[in-house]
């Protein structure tokens, strides 16, 4: 049986999945019942300085878009951080703590940025007992407009600044959470890295706009009429933060630096590539929005599964894993020569590899042979691109066969070279040619 | 009164029971339902069961819209290749049609429930009233098309929107042909043969003359010398006989008259049905009259058919159906008399069957069924008179592939044609297509315009 403990800068949970700080962690009543269902850890919903807190609108604050059978994609929100008074939720946390010290508690936090509202903010969750603090520069929305939240995330110098304080003024762990509204998610990791963060978590939610309702002509979420860009979260964003994490895990300056993976983490199998990718554990929130925190049950049995049945015994077995295998495009092997195959007994024939390939690729699946419907690639025009397999609704049915080195290449009639070559030596590329000269 | 007391009679059910027992058997989907079923759609290319559709309405695209939440423009597409699309998408046999070729089968062996997405869309627009076709600039041509079934009226409209004016002559007192008279109740509800017959002429200039029966009214020289163009829709009138012993007691009945009669009747309390109900044919007017005398409070109903049951035209679908209303099915049973009492039916004497040498011959074994009430539903013929020189064969009218008989500026199809289906299906497209191939012979008629412009 895998051992799924976690042990992330220090701070100890059953199991590497936390839920993220968002709605779902913003009062005991639910993490209570978020610790019931299993979750490892919770990052509790973000903290703003002491006095009236924030307000929330009072219309709707979510948007989605969906696939078929209306399946949640994406979500979108504009909600801000929580509107509780600061002592109530202390007050609770406290009580979390105590009654779950097995469980992680970290406390997310957002106070203006000058260093005495860090500095007084700081002893009073401390006192809670909580395992860390998460700094939230990445809040998209309302709070960036008062210069907090991703107005912060997205000057590496005020990162710098602020891990900087909170190292100063707490021996709590310090995870420093990254938006990706941002051009190269590199600088500000670098940043808090300098500021000496002990982590980053990343990412936040994306700027988004969900829909525009056609009757009214408003953004949805729509607030009597108007609507206002959210942040954008849920099975559609994966793929963009599993690139982030790549970008920070393999960069020389940040290598090895701790990081708590977030972004449309939906399964375990999702998690187990946050995993290899370099992530040390993972934030969920979506997917407890969307199905109940009982979803961590299928996450925790499927990730030890896979882990039993391929040999991995901890946690470290997996972390990073992939991370080495992340490069850059100009180093690619050029001589690796794959084609599509059609599995016939698999094939029922719907016909869309055949027209993706005829009207957008290279005209290398047939529609007829002989007169009979039947698809099948044609080698001497497949370039291996595969589109076939991505739009083929069996799975399975078409897969990329790599073709041996010294075998036929059909398509350029020349046998595949068994030797890696890539762009930086390539012919064809002008700043090659001119290393050679 | 109930199911068990004997003779033929009417009322045997509670009201309710009626109500119950005839309600819709493929239930509209709401809007839900309908985007769910339309997800599972793979949007195929050159898609199977748009090859398997008789009409060849574009299936993906019309599912498509209504994923995307447009069912007008789905009925568009739908009423675009069939006018008619609302009744076949009751009607139409789907489990050997369009769900049989849809791909979904391979990997799950569950189609996507095309019949059904079909009846949501074109529901959807006939409740709005919504017209997506307007006539183009009159031709001053006029058609005459004789019966007002599915194939007339497919004819019709397509000759409307073309310009063109159409009388439509039927023998009947109301339009629709086998939509209106020879269709099961419990598949089209709520007079929807009517409804959809009014939504279809609203395109305008198709006047209807009911009560006009060719060879009895008049001829098909006469229509050929009044009008530029004919098109003969007119069904199978005729329903072929036993020849035996007893078939004219009180009691043996035409399969397609008690049909005709449940759809005429508002509540089907005074449709007479007997105890003990024997059937005789293997087709779907078999099942739908076996079914409906079932759902009438007969206590025993029997299907004889005189082949196996690989060799009944009803489909699987049918016979489960029939099967799960308590429906007996017997086969390799040819009728040999009919027992007679009083004048009236007592049951009938069959004969076993057997295929020898791929020759159907009986064994000389016989049984007795008792029964009280007898279906004949053996197929029917093309009975028609007034006709003229039109070439025929095998009983039927001959046509080519546009639907132009041996006579020039007459065209036929549906039923009564050398290759009908006897599907609603097959019908329609047959009429569209003979309005095509009409207007473009009145185009290569026609003197161009431009030469003298």
């Amino acid at each position: 049986m895998a051992d799924l403990r976690n042990n992330f800068v220090g701070i100890k949970s059953p199991n590497p999945f936390w839920l993220a700080s968002a709605p779902p962690t913003d009062k005991a009543y639910n993490v209570e019942r978020a610790f019931k269902a299993g979750w490892g850890g919770v990052v509790w919903k973000t903290l703003g300085e002491e006095g009236p807190p924030v307000v929330n609108v009072n219309g709707p604050r979510y948007g989605a878009i969906w696939g078929a059978d209306r399946r949640l994609l994406g979500l979108n929100n504009i909600e801000l951080i929580t509107d509780r008074d600061l002592y109530v939720n202390l007050r609770e946390m406290k009580q979390v703590k105590m009654n779950w010290p097995d469980r992680a508690l970290i406390a997310s936090i957002m106070v203006p940025c000058e260093e005495n509202a860090w500095k007084a903010i700081l002893p009073l969750v401390e006192e809670t007992g909580a395992d860390g603090i998460e700094l939230n520069f990445g809040c998209p929305h309302g709070m960036s407009e008062r210069g907090m939240g991703s107005a912060v995330g997205q000057v590496p110098e005020y990162i710098e600044m602020v891990v900087r304080w909170c190292k100063q003024y707490t021996r709590m762990p310090v995870i420093t959470k990254l938006t990706p509204n941002i051009t190269d998610i590199r600088k500000p990791a670098r940043a808090a890295k300098a500021g000496g963060t002990d982590a980053v978590s990343l990412i936040n939610t994306i700027n988004s706009i969900t829909s525009v309702n056609l009757d009214t002509f408003s953004p949805e979420p729509s607030i009597d009429g108007r609507g206002s860009h959210g942040g954008y979260c849920g099975p559609a964003v994966k793929p963009i933060a599993l690139n982030m994490v790549a970008e920070i895990a393999r960069d020389p300056e940040t290598y090895g630096l701790p990081i708590s993976g977030i972004g449309g983490i939906t399964t375990w199998r999702d998690a187990a590539e946050f995993l290899a990718l370099g992530a040390g554990n993972v934030q969920v929130c979506t997917a407890a929005m969307t199905y109940g925190f009982k979803i961590v049950q299928e996450m925790i049995t499927g990730l030890s599964d896979w882990m039993d049945a391929k040999g991995h015994r901890t946690l470290d077995d997996i972390c990073g894993r992939a991370v080495p295998n992340v490069t850059d495009w100009q180093y690619l092997n050029l001589n690796y020569v794959a084609k599509a195959k059609i599995d016939q007994d698999a094939c029922i024939k719907c016909g869309r590899c055949h027209i993706a390939c005829e009207d957008t690729s290279h005209q290398a699946i047939t529609q007829f042979v002989n007169g009979v419907r039947h698809f099948e690639v044609i080698e001497e025009e497949c370039i291996g691109c595969n589109l076939c397999v991505n739009v083929c609704p069996v799975e399975n049915c078409i897969t990329m066969e790599p073709l041996a080195a010294g075998t036929l290449d059909k398509r350029t009639g020349k046998p595949v070279d068994p030797n890696y070559a890539n762009w930086t030596t390539h012919p064809n590329n002008p700043m090659a040619r001119q290393a050679a000269e | 009164m109930g199911t068990t007391q004997s003779g033929i009679l009417h009322g045997r059910l509670p009201l309710a029971e009626y109500e119950a027992n005839f309600s819709d058997l493929h239930p509209p989907l709401d809007k839900h339902e309908a985007l769910v079923a339309a997800d599972r759609c793979y949007f195929c290319h050159d898609a199977p069961c748009m090859t398997a559709c008789p009409t060849s309405i574009d299936i993906p695209l019309f599912i498509r819209q209504i994923a995307t939440g447009n069912p007008i423009g789905s009925a568009k597409t739908i009423f675009d290749q069939n006018i008619l699309g609302g009744m076949c998408a009751r009607v139409c046999p789907t489990e050997t049609l369009c769900e049989q070729a849809c791909v979904r089968n391979t990997a799950e062996e569950r189609p996507v429930e095309i019949g059904r997405l079909q009846r949501y869309s074109t529901d959807v627009a006939m409740k709005e009233n919504k017209q997506f076709y307007t006539r183009a600039a009159a031709s001053g041509r006029r058609i005459a098309v004789v019966g007002a079934g599915p194939a007339g009226l497919a004819c019709a409209h397509r000759l409307a929107v073309k310009g063109h004016d159409v009388v439509v002559y039927d023998a009947r007192e109301k339009s629709g042909g086998l939509n209106e008279y020879g269709i099961a109740a419990y598949k089209t509800l709520d007079d929807f043969a009517q409804k959809e017959v009014e939504y279809v002429l609203s395109v305008g200039g198709i006047e209807v003359r009911h009560g006009q029966a060719l060879g009895r009214d008049f001829s098909l020289a006469d229509l050929t010398e009044q009008y530029d163009a004919v098109f003969l829709g007119l069904g199978l009138a005729g329903v072929n006989a036993l020849r035996i012993e007893g078939e004219n007691a009180e009691g043996v009945e035409d399969a397609v008259d008690f049909i005709a009669a449940l759809r005429q009747s508002k509540t089907k309390v005074d449709i007479p049905v007997g105890r003990r109900v024997v059937v005789l044919g293997g087709g779907m007017t078999a099942i739908d009259a076996a079914v409906q005398a079932k759902l009438l409070g007969a206590e025993e109903v029997t299907i004889c058919y005189r082949r196996g049951k690989e060799h009944m035209n009803a489909s699987e679908f049918e016979q489960d159906l029939a099967a799960s209303k308590g429906v007996t099915i017997r086969h390799w049973l040819q009728p040999k008399r009919i027992a007679v009492k009083d004048g009236k039916v007592a049951g009938i004497e069959l004969e076993y069957t057997t295929l020898q040498d791929g020759k159907l011959t009986t064994t000389g074994e016989t049984g007795i069924i008792a029964a009280e009430q007898i279906f004949k539903a053996i197929g029917q013929t093309f009975q028609a008179s007034g006709l003229g020189a039109l070439q025929m064969e095998s009983g039927r009218i001959v046509v080519d592939a546009e639907g132009r008989t041996s006579l020039a500026k007459v065209w036929a199809g549906g039923d009564c044609v050398l290759g009908g289906e006897d599907l609603t299906v097959s019908a329609v497209a047959m009429g569209r297509d003979s309005a095509e191939s009409i207007n473009q012979a009145f185009a290569a008629d026609a003197p161009l315009a431009s030469a003298v412009a």
